[in-house]
């Protein structure tokens, strides 16, 4: 591809100590966002893809939380994030990259009207006067699709329900047209005709301004719609990725595929629904292995004894899987 | 045509608003507002709805685990609404509920196996030696082990904790179960488990459902019926093909074409709604749905469409249909 990537993570790890031992909660994760194109982290509970988009922010770690990043690399544009201090970072954050989580009454103030709270990157990030400030946020409160900006500025989050203040939310995160819009289950609290409206306005911004998008999300039909790349996470690793078309119609790996075929499909009914047998491993037994064999149809005996790594398959995807890999290494 | 296991007739709950220091009834919320529902035995209604619909107190009121505001429920025949309290509880074991969260329903300090059979003895319907079979027996049905019935709760992963609650609900031999949003917090590959686990057990033990539940594609896939609600009142029934493949309210045809569907080449023509779903305390005049609908003429705004068959089974409360 000829478009420098906006944002590189190598090997990023990330780890939670706790009592009972070490948490690879993100293990050895690469991935790459182009300018303009919307990446989606697909994955179930647990399965490190929120914790990534954490340690892109600096969230990790800071404000007495647990974590650290154990090694790996950040790049954006042309500065590694990891290496970056704290003011450097915050020039960046919220500015450049932006981020909305799924639970937007707890990213907002209580005690702070919505108005004040859209101000304060304006003020800070692109030194605007406290007038123009204000105008401002009028502006994006409308550009969200909110009727009557001037009176919803004035009010507090507890007054708005919860697909407004989500808007909210992203009028915060598009104020200082960032490049990169990490988004974290942005519509899995709300309903799903509220869920379609905010969908549509990150496509039409996205649209609007060439932004890149983060999603993160564990609904397959999210990641359908909006995703141009889709990255699969199990257990802390990616096991899969690969153009959105070729990711759903030719999934590789083996939990990939039991993932697209156990979710029911409205329009497709099957009297009976695939599953994966057995659950997620628990993150403290966890061997050099393949994390998934324990629940695999295919499961051979190199397996249990080797992790495999991400290789390249068809023109643009890679899975970690040892049934893509050469015969000579899998019995060798 | 069989009779009905439950029938619920014009079924209304409204909740007080108070305010002030008298603490006087300022207004009420119409929580549940006139919804008639039959269900046959054998099978599976799917009530479905956007939060503040109405659909879990619709559930509740039915069974009467809160008393009606009005309207009538009927229980293979018998008039649930009006039984005393004994006769109440000899019905109970009949009608059972299973939670989105059976985590929070559990005593943190009682292993699975009393939790389960505590209910057998309360109502009496085992001698005590015999208890630690019949649970045996259930959690085997509900694809756990035996090893499990001495266990905590904590030690369950969610989709064991579903399969815990589904099993307490089993052990009584209900005819009936409402699953309130039963699958909601389950990761996509434990769902599809526990969504066959539902389907499982209606074949071998001839249950009947109330399902209550947000999600269409898991609504779609178990029930045979669907009630569709809207700020307290239901908009559309019917069987699930009909309804699914040809949805005659708005509301029931944007709640459709808004479902995320996992097919990324689909293209496929969404009524996005504008708005909000309006304070259920203080609904739109006329058709409550007036204020989003795409299609809404002067007269909506004005009439409270009749909830009206249409042929078949299926009813729609809509002027334009």
């Amino acid at each position: 591809m000829a478009t420098a990537d906006l944002l590189e993570i190598e090997g990023l790890s990330t780890y939670f100590d706790t009592e009972e031992g070490t948490v690879r909660a993100v293990d050895g994760v690469s991935l790459r966002v182009r300018p303009g194109e919307t990446v989606c982290i697909v994955g179930e509970s647990g399965c490190g893809k929120s914790i990534t988009a954490m340690s892109i922010m600096g969230l990790v770690g800071t404000n007495g939380t647990a974590g650290r990043i154990a090694g790996g690399r950040i790049r954006y544009e042309d500065r590694d994030l990891l290496r970056l201090n704290k003011h450097e970072l915050r020039t960046i954050r919220g500015h450049e990259i932006a981020m909305i989580f799924q639970e937007p009454m707890s990213s907002l103030n209580p005690v702070l009207p919505i108005g004040e709270q859209i101000m304060e990157p304006l003020i800070e990030h692109l030194k605007l006067s406290k007038k123009a400030a204000r105008a401002r946020a009028i502006e994006l409160i409308a550009q969200v699709g909110i009727a009557r900006p001037e009176q919803i500025a004035k009010a507090y989050p507890h007054e708005l329900s919860g697909g407004m203040l989500q808007r909210i939310m992203i009028a915060i995160a598009i104020s200082c047209g960032p490049k990169l819009l990490i988004a974290d289950e942005p519509t899995t609290a709300l309903d799903v005709t509220i869920q379609a409206q905010i969908l549509d306005m990150l496509r039409q911004f996205k649209a609007e301004s060439d932004m890149s998008i983060l999603l993160i999300t564990h609904d397959l039909g999210v990641v359908a719609e909006m995703a141009d790349y889709v990255v699969v996470m199990y257990a802390g690793k990616v096991v899969e990725e690969g153009e959105v078309v070729e990711l759903f119609e030719r999934p590789k790996h083996p939990y990939t595929q039991g993932l697209l075929k156990s979710k029911p499909i409205m329009g497709q009914r099957q009297d009976e629904l695939y599953s994966i047998p057995g659950q997620v491993p628990n993150p403290l037994e966890l061997k050099p292995s393949c994390y998934f064999y324990e629940r695999c149809e295919h499961a051979m005996d190199v397996c249990r004894r080797a992790e495999p790594t991400l290789k390249g398959v068809g023109e643009q995807g890679s899975v970690a899987c040892w049934l893509y890999e050469e015969e000579a290494i899998v019995h060798g | 045509m069989a009779e009905a296991l439950l029938e619920v007739n014009r079924l209304k709950k409204y909740f007080p608003i108070k305010a002030g220091l008298l603490n006087r009834t300022v207004g009420q919320v119409k929580a549940v507002d006139d919804v008639s529902i039959a269900i046959r035995p054998g099978e599976t209604f799917g009530l479905v709805g956007e939060s503040g619909s109405g659909k879990s107190t619709a559930g509740r009121t039915a069974i009467r685990l809160t008393e009606k505001t009005g309207g009538e429920v009927k229980f293979k025949g018998v008039d649930l609404h009006t039984l005393g309290a004994e006769e109440l509880r000899k019905l109970r074991p009949k009608m059972q509920l299973i939670f989105q969260d059976p985590y929070s329903s559990l005593n943190p300090r009682v292993r699975i196996g009393d939790a389960i059979g505590e209910a057998l003895l309360d109502h009496g319907l085992a001698p005590k030696d015999e208890v630690r079979d019949r649970v045996l027996d259930v959690l085997a049905s509900c694809g756990l082990s035996a090893y499990h019935i001495d266990r905590f709760p904590h030690e369950f992963s969610g989709g064991q904790r579903q399969r815990i609650g589904i099993a307490r609900a089993l052990v009584l031999n209900p005819e009936l179960i409402i699953a309130d949003e039963p699958v909601s917090a389950l990761d996509v590959s434990i769902q599809a488990q526990i969504i066959n686990l539902f389907r499982k057990l209606q074949e071998t033990r001839g249950l009947t459902y109330l399902f209550i539940s947000h999600d269409l594609s898991v609504v779609e896939h178990l029930c045979s019926h669907i009630g569709v609600m809207y700020l307290g009142s239901l908009v559309e029934t019917g069987s699930r093909d009909a309804l699914f493949r040809e949805p005659l309210h708005p509301y029931t045809k944007a709640l459709l074409s808004a479902v995320p569907i996992p097919i990324p080449k689909l293209k496929r023509e969404r009524i996005v709604l504008s708005g909000d779903i309006p304070n259920p305390a203080n609904p739109p005049s006329g058709c409550k749905f007036h204020t989003r609908c795409p299609f809404a003429v002067a007269r909506c705004k004005e009439e409270v469409p009749a909830f009206r068959n249409v042929g078949g089974d299926r009813f729609v409360a809509c002027h334009l249909v």
